[in-house]
């Protein structure tokens, strides 16, 4: 367990963990502001990711492909917004969970039609695919780099938005009070549009800026939507630090856990168990921080204020 | 959960519908039936249904009588069919010891994690039930000596003090179709029980039941561990039914699945739990028959059942009967 392997291993959970943020910052904003658990998110990042192969495709520039990507993603957002989930804010969170699990199962078939079962991948742009040299002996790709640095520039973003614009204030107090923010003559629908479209956005934005590390692929959303999940109960549902806070430690704990679990098994049992037991445990870490979490603070760690 | 509310009480006292006994009475005839056709696919599909059912039941119990909705069930089934898979890799396949043994351990496991989970409320509820779905499944993909991520196949169906009364598979339907029945009238008589009505008025207002005196946590931890074993029993039956156990039957979209049956049935009902199991597994293997992308019509249908068919299948029914007794 070098100490270059270590700081390698910590950027990568840190990477894993920005994107994470950008998943679940959607997730936690539709919930916290509209009560409605969307179990389709993750779909809308694996579409970001196939609209992104596409447009590259069409035009062979990762910029325009990226834009187009996006305004495609919220076109597609706001039709399923406008067609299907508008009728479910009022139901209750069971029957939300089973429409928006339909609209997965046909999506990730959906796409298999579209674009055929076997992965796909988009080409890390020429100016940012090599590798840097952080110090000597530690080098590491400059597109995780990219990608944990604009994940931090989202944060800041959402950061100011929520905390210093009108619309940032109007969704702090949808999150807490919707009735009397609609009372007070806000449209509460147009809002839950905004702050559904922005949501399907950052997800599929996580979904393009990963794509050309992972292989793009029917159902790369549901492990990743669940994971968000699994973000957004620790920080404390509705929270925007708490997704950040949280998800930056689902990332390194897994990441880091991944990594390091049979090494530290071995200080305390022979190496053959320790190399089965490793990755089981390993899996399981965040959901037994979860589990941790959720007992000593059954609202997570940063409950929005005025919800009990 | 405010799809069941508190303006349609359910009767005191039990009463036997009329239309539950004939569904039994179809599902005890389903041999006979096969028998003309394609005898082992046939039993085999409805014996999937009736094991998939019990497990049905039991989220119902939870999610539409305590307001409980459970989104890790499948590791219940899992944990069941596990027992009997290891049990039976050191040899021991007599079910008057691995039958009682699935039930204590699925059991154990709602004990201890029923503790922690009750502890949270609605949405976090869910989540830290997936939680320890979670845990369980990947523990089972660690069990390398009992086969990982690949499942490990069983040496053989369960005998009963050594006689093989799984020998065939009609008897196995038989010994299916009396734990969903046992498991039905199990679940209706804890419903309509002094501890039922306990279990049901938590759901409706908990505050107000403990205000009364009633220690809720305790209540529906003991729900919990019920439906725990009876998931635990399912497992039990999938697992003879399949001979071979594998970490899928854990994953989170099985337990997903569950709810799915529940709701397509209509939550709250118990029978609905059965029709909806039935209905869930029939559509998807009509389906699948019928086109490769089955799941581009399955996906769609699920949202017009919520969108449309409030109180699912069976609730459409009693609509449908109240329209035809008005006019």
């Amino acid at each position: 367990m070098s100490f270059t392997l270590f700081i390698v291993q910590i950027l990568n959970g840190l990477q894993f963990g920005v994107l994470l943020f950008l998943i679940a910052a959607g997730l936690t904003l539709v919930f916290g502001v509209m009560d409605f658990i969307n179990l389709a998110h993750g779909v809308q990042y694996m579409l970001g990711a196939y609209l992104a192969v596409m447009f590259y495709t069409l035009t062979g520039s990762f910029v325009l492909a990226l834009i187009l990507a996006l305004v495609a993603a919220l076109a597609f957002g706001l039709l399923l917004e406008f067609t299907v989930f508008r009728q479910l804010y009022e139901r209750d969170h069971l029957e939300q969970v089973i429409a928006t699990f339909g609209i997965i199962i046909f999506l990730n078939q959906g796409v298999k039609v579209v674009w055929g079962a076997a992965p796909l991948s988009l080409p890390i742009p020429e100016a940012l695919s090599g590798v840097v040299a952080l110090m000597p002996g530690l080098v590491y790709p400059v597109w995780r780099l990219v990608i944990i640095a604009s994940g931090l520039v989202v944060a800041l973003l959402l950061y100011i938005l929520v905390s210093r614009t009108r619309v940032g204030m109007l969704v702090r107090a949808g999150a807490t009070h919707a009735r009397i923010v609609s009372a007070l003559g806000v449209d509460i629908r147009r809002l839950f549009m905004i702050v559904f479209g922005f949501g399907t956005m950052l997800a599929a934005f996580a979904g393009i800026m990963i794509a050309p590390i992972l292989s793009v692929e029917p159902g790369m959303g549901d492990s990743v939507l669940i994971l968000a999940f699994v973000v957004i109960v620790i920080g404390g549902i509705g929270s925007m630090r708490g997704a950040f806070i949280a998800a930056l430690l689902v990332g390194l704990v897994d990441t880091l856990g991944r990594s390091f679990m049979i090494d530290i098994l071995r200080l305390v049992m022979p190496p053959s168990p320790a190399r089965t037991v490793g990755p089981a445990i390993a899996s399981m870490l965040i959901y037994v921080l979860m589990a941790l979490v959720l007992y000593f603070r059954p609202a997570g760690l940063f409950p929005a204020r005025g919800k009990s | 959960m405010s799809t069941l509310t508190a303006s349609k009480p359910l009767r005191a006292g039990p009463r036997i519908d009329l239309a539950v006994i004939a569904m039994f009475g179809v599902l005890a005839l389903v041999p006979f039936a096969a028998a003309f056709g394609a005898e082992t696919y046939l039993l085999g599909l409805v014996t999937r249904v009736m094991v998939f059912a019990i497990a049905a039941l039991a989220v119902d119990f939870l999610c539409g009588f305590g307001g409980l909705v459970t989104f890790g069930h499948a590791a219940f089934v899992g944990i069941g069919a596990y027992t009997v898979a290891i049990a039976g890799a050191h040899g021991v396949t007599d079910m008057a010891i691995t039958l009682p043994l699935a039930l204590i351990v699925s059991g154990l496991f709602a004990y201890l994690t029923g503790t922690i989970c009750l502890r949270t409320k609605s949405v976090y509820f869910i989540m830290i039930t997936l939680a320890f779905g979670q845990m369980a499944y990947f523990i089972a993909g660690s069990l390398a000596p009992y086969g990982g991520d690949d499942g490990i196949t069983l040496p053989a169906r369960s005998t009963l003090f050594g006689l093989q009364v799984f020998g065939s598979d009609r008897a196995l339907y038989y010994a299916v179709l009396g734990s969903l029945i046992a498991s039905y009238g199990l679940c209706r008589a804890v419903v309509y029980s002094r501890f039922g009505r306990v279990f049901r008025g938590a759901r409706e207002n908990p505050t107000r039941m403990a205000t009364i005196g009633f220690d809720v946590f305790r209540y529906q931890r003991v729900g919990y561990v019920i439906a725990g074993c009876l998931g635990g029993l399912s497992g039990f039956l999938l697992a003879n039914a399949t001979e071979f156990v594998s970490p899928a039957y854990m994953s989170w979209q099985r337990s997903g699945e569950l709810i799915i049956m529940v709701l397509f049935g209509g939550l709250g009902t118990l029978h609905g739990a059965i029709v909806g199991a039935a209905a869930y597994l029939l559509l998807e293997e009509w389906l699948a028959g019928f086109t490769e992308n089955w799941k581009l019509i399955f996906g769609p249908l699920l949202v017009i059942v919520v969108l449309y068919a409030r109180g699912g299948l069976v609730g459409l029914a009693a609509s449908i009967k109240a329209r035809l007794t008005r006019d």
